[in-house]
């Protein structure tokens, strides 16, 4: 990149805080630790931030957690689910692909959808279509195709499309 | 270190180890590759969740302030399950793997592989 770039103190601040809580949480809170913390959460980004994309931000902070706190709910009842699949016979079992339309293209919505379908109802996103409008999920079990990709878009891609206004 | 603590961590270090059984015999008993990627993705999710909640329980009480570096384990793990599970599948469906016979919409895992490698019909 031959573009010079203005310089600015803090490119990412949300990284910044979190890379500091992160190495505070790593050492205990001692006080030497929180001058170094500070000080790597100020250099790195300066080094990192011109090679990743613009950092995402949350704009609708409440409706994160709640979604993060779902997801959580989610993660323990898909367990459930899948040992419930796990202990039945083979026989039973109705593995699938399915193809999931997209509708969000940022980069880190989307890294987060797939990875709470991943994490959730008896699913793994295994491939995203080159042009990002299809999400090819392998169901473990599956019953209704329709239903499914109801739940997922309405479960998951929604909520996170009104959390990232986009 | 109360009985009610012990009680709570013991039980959790049990769940979170049930759990990881049930995903280790998911992985040895399920059909086929895409199969045998959900009950681990899950289940080390959870259970090791748990263990390290136990694990930060205990170490609170022991040592006498709040302990949070499990809870960063666990952080990291959620961010990272999910995608070594994708990164698998996606290169099993790139080396067609075999699947169960009984997998519905097969058509769209060719269409995926299709897609990256246009050439090979």
């Amino acid at each position: 990149m031959n573009k010079v770039r203005k310089f600015v103190w803090f490119p990412t601040p949300y990284h910044s805080i979190l890379l500091w809580l992160v190495w505070q949480i790593l050492h205990d809170f001692s006080r030497g630790h929180m001058v170094l913390g500070a000080m790597f959460a100020i250099v790195i980004p300066w080094i990192v931030a011109p090679l990743s994309e613009k950092e995402a931000v949350a704009k609708k902070t409440i409706k994160a957690v709640i979604y993060t706190f779902r997801l959580l709910i989610d993660i323990v009842a898909s367990n459930y689910d899948v040992a419930k699949r796990v202990l039945q016979s083979n026989r039973s079992l109705k593995p699938a692909f399915i193809a999931v339309p997209l509708d969000i293209k940022e980069p880190v919505p989307l890294a987060i959808f797939t990875s709470s379908v991943s994490l959730t109802p008896g699913t793994v996103s295994v491939e995203l279509s080159e042009d990002r409008k299809w999400l090819y999920v392998h169901v473990l079990h599956l019953e209704d195709e329709q239903q499914l990709i109801n739940l997922i878009k309405d479960r998951y891609e929604a909520p996170l499309k009104e959390i990232f206004g986009c | 270190m109360t009985v009610f603590l012990e009680v709570v961590v013991s039980f959790l270090l049990v769940f979170g180890a049930f759990v990881m059984l049930i995903g280790s015999i998911g992985l040895a008993k399920l059909p086929d590759y895409f199969t045998r990627l959900h009950a681990p993705t899950k289940a080390s999710t959870l259970g090791v969740a748990c263990i390290l909640l136990a694990s930060m329980i205990f170490f609170s009480v022991q040592l006498g302030h709040v302990n949070l570096k499990e809870a960063l384990i666990s952080m990291f793990l959620l961010i990272t399950a999910p995608v070594a599970a994708h990164m698998l599948g996606k290169a099993g469906l790139h080396y067609k793997v075999k699947m169960a016979d009984s997998t519905q919409n097969q058509h769209l895992a060719k269409k995926a592989y299709l897609q990256q490698h246009p050439d090979d019909k």
